[in-house]
């Protein structure tokens, strides 16, 4: 095919690819899962990239752009290195959603929605997260911090563009608490 | 994060999950009892498993509450085509956080309770179909269900004998439709998930494939479980009548300690479970309303009295304390606790703020095929968001409810009631302040919620 040799997916990924294409009874189904790979590893999926993964599926490149335009976490652009989530539905609203999204966007320098000139950060508002109790919620590449809000949201950002959010220990987020289940009284971004 | 039982609760599905000495690995799973059920299922006959399920009467946990032992009935066994089963693990009703803790912290036994449940309805491939988010989520369970390959407790020829089934975690990308069943289907074909008419669509009978397939809520699957270990009727004794079994109550918004909390159905009153339970409401501040069952369930107003009769035919009488939290209680109060989501909201919050923050996620999530739930959630979203920037006219109420009455029943899929109840109840019940809005039209807006 011409679009092969012009994509470039690292061999792990094709490897995974093969691999999660014979799980499913129909081709079509692995659309999604294929879609997550070249995206998790090329950060958006371009035109080459559709017809590519058309190809993979034997579809047709719309059969995936129409894919790529409906689901909201699928992306034609690519999002900033560090790219954080922000939950925006009601229940975190309540708790504080919208001033933590503003000292966001103010400290790292971007509005939300979009990408900073130098692509380091990008914001995005979240519909529900499903952690509601812990709201605000927001969520940092893969990792969901919770009860960020006020001082705690000021704080969070500033470790966040100093890139030490994980170095600091100050905030653990809900997957590293499973890792190691410390005792709550660890955890100094909790509410008392 | 990690919380204590409180004395009150009666934890069945989340007994261990936030045990310190827990974890998600296998080896604590078989150490605590796990996959002896499975054993146990595999001794009896597929129908009698299907038997124990409908005599538990244990109703779905995704929010409709249909009876699970009832759906499996409706199997379409004749057609000879294969039998899929899927868990509903896209947790995307709003105020919801309680399948999230399944899965991250025991998910084996999500997949034993699925595997009973495969080996029940004979369904030899079967998908997990979570949300996107839960991106560790996913590796969490697909590590687990290698763990379980490993040791002939899920795949090929599951503890020795002849049956398989195969368990696929599918990843959703983000979009709240592909909880609805057909929509999730869809979804997991690889296409748009565009929610599919019923009839003829019920997945029972035309499903994944256009094959029978059951698809169930995370909740739900793991109860198949604890049906089995203590036997269907022993099971319906937890709880109330058409209540049974146990319940997580996720509890959101203004109140001193939100989280998630499992009580026998009906064991508490909404008050309780404020005011014991949740420490009650930030200091100073006093109880406005309550949403109960998900964003898409109806608002009660905190001073409302709710009377009627009960299917029993007692009468009632309730204050919102009252309401027992159970199946149906939140319906007998004229709304319904869905997806077991209960929303707080103190006197600090602007209803009309809150009513656009709920329409901006309805705008978001329709997924476009029914014009009046397309436009109309548009609509609606457009007309509170500018109600909450100091232009709303002493008409928007009227005009909100003509947009969400010309929704509701006239969609595809259940999605239209869900963007159009919020509307309806909030301009049922607080319509003096939609409309004092207007009034107050050059008032500075707080804009807190949108
Ligand atoms: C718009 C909409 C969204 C839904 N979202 C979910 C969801 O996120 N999780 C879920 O389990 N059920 C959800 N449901 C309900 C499912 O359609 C289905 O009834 C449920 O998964 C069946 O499982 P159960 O019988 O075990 O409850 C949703 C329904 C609608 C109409
Ligand atoms: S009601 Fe809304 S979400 Fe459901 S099928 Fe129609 S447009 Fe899609
Ligand atoms: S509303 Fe933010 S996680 Fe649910």
């Amino acid at each position: 095919m011409i679009v092969e040799h012009l994509m470039e997916l690292s061999k792990e990924t094709l490897i995974k690819i093969d691999e999660v294409i014979p799980k499913y009874p129909e081709k079509r189904s692995a659309a999604l899962m294929v879609i997550h790979l070249v995206q998790d590893e090329l950060g958006s999926i371009s035109d080459e990239s559709c017809s590519w993964i058309a190809d993979k599926l034997s579809l047709q490149p719309i059969n995936i752009k129409e894919l790529i335009t409906f689901y909201p976490m699928l992306r034609e652009t690519p999002w900033g290195k560090t790219h954080v989530r922000v939950c925006r539905t009601l229940p975190c609203a309540l708790r504080g959603s919208y001033g933590t999204c503003k000292i966001l966007e103010d400290k790292l320098g971007v509005k939300e929605g979009y990408v900073r000139d130098d692509g380091e950060y990008s914001i995005e508002f979240m519909e529900c997260l499903a952690d509601c109790g812990e709201g605000p919620v927001v969520m940092v590449g893969e990792h969901t911090y919770e009860n960020i809000e006020g001082k705690n949201a000021e704080k969070f950002a500033k470790l966040l563009l100093d890139k030490e959010l994980n170095s600091s220990k100050e905030f653990n987020s809900y997957e590293e608490t499973l890792v190691v289940a410390p005792p709550v009284s660890k955890r100094t971004n909790k509410k008392s | 994060m990690i919380k204590k039982s409180t004395p009150k609760e009666r934890r069945i599905i989340l007994k261990h999950a936030d045990d310190p000495n827990y974890s998600n690995k296998i080896d604590c799973y078989l150490k605590n009892g796990g996959y002896s059920v499975l054993k146990k299922a595999f001794a009896m006959k597929p129908e009698d498993i299907g038997e124990e399920v409908l005599k538990s009467g244990v109703r779905g946990r995704g929010g409709a509450g249909f009876p699970a032992g009832m759906k499996w009935k409706f199997l379409d066994r004749k057609s000879g085509k294969p039998i899929y089963l899927i868990c509903n693990a896209d947790e995307s009703e709003p105020g919801t956080f309680k399948d999230r803790q399944i899965m991250y912290k025991d998910p084996h036994q999500l997949i034993e309770g699925m595997m009973i449940a495969a080996y029940a309805i004979q369904a030899k491939q079967s998908f997990i179909y979570i949300r996107a988010e839960f991106f560790e989520g996913a590796r969490i369970l697909e590590r687990a269900i290698e763990e379980a390959k490993e040791k002939n407790l899920c795949g090929d020829n599951i503890l020795g004998s002849s049956f398989c089934c195969d368990l696929v975690v599918h990843r959703g990308a983000g979009a709240y439709i592909c909880g609805e069943e057909t929509g999730l289907i869809e979804s997991l074909e690889g296409k748009r998930p565009n929610p599919r008419i019923k009839p003829p669509y019920f997945p029972a009978v035309l499903g994944l494939y256009q094959c029978p397939t059951i698809v169930n809520n995370v909740e739900t699957l793991c109860n198949v479980k604890h049906i089995l270990e203590m036997g269907g009727d022993e099971f319906a004794k937890l709880g109330k009548p058409n209540n049974t079994g146990t319940r997580i109550w996720c509890v959101s918004g203004h109140v001193k300690k939100p989280g998630y909390y499992e009580f026998e159905c009906g064991a508490l009153t909404l008050g309780e479970m404020i005011y014991d339970v949740c420490g009650g409401l930030l200091p100073g501040r006093s109880l406005k309303a309550v949403i109960p069952g998900g964003s898409s369930s109806k608002i009660l107003r905190a001073d409302e009295r709710f009377t009627g009769k009960l299917k029993d035919g007692t009468e009632f009488d309730w204050g919102i304390d009252d309401i027992p939290l159970d199946f149906d209680g939140p319906a007998s109060a004229g709304s319904m606790s869905g997806s077991g989501g209960i929303i707080i909201m103190d006197d600090t919050v602007d209803m009309v703020e809150a009513m656009a923050n709920i329409n901006a996620f309805y705008a978001h999530e329709s997924c476009g095929q029914c014009t009046p739930c397309r436009e109309g959630s548009l609509w609606m979203r457009k007309i509170t968001k500018r109600m909450c920037s100091g232009h709303a006219r002493e008409e928007d109420a009227d005009l909100l409810l003509s947009v969400a009455n010309q929704i509701e029943g006239r969609t595809i899929c259940a999605f239209g009631e869900a963007a159009s109840w919020p509307t309806q109840s909030f301009i049922a019940k607080f319509r003096d302040e939609f409309e004092l809005k207007a009034k107050n039209d050059h008032s500075k807006p707080t804009l807190q919620l949108i």
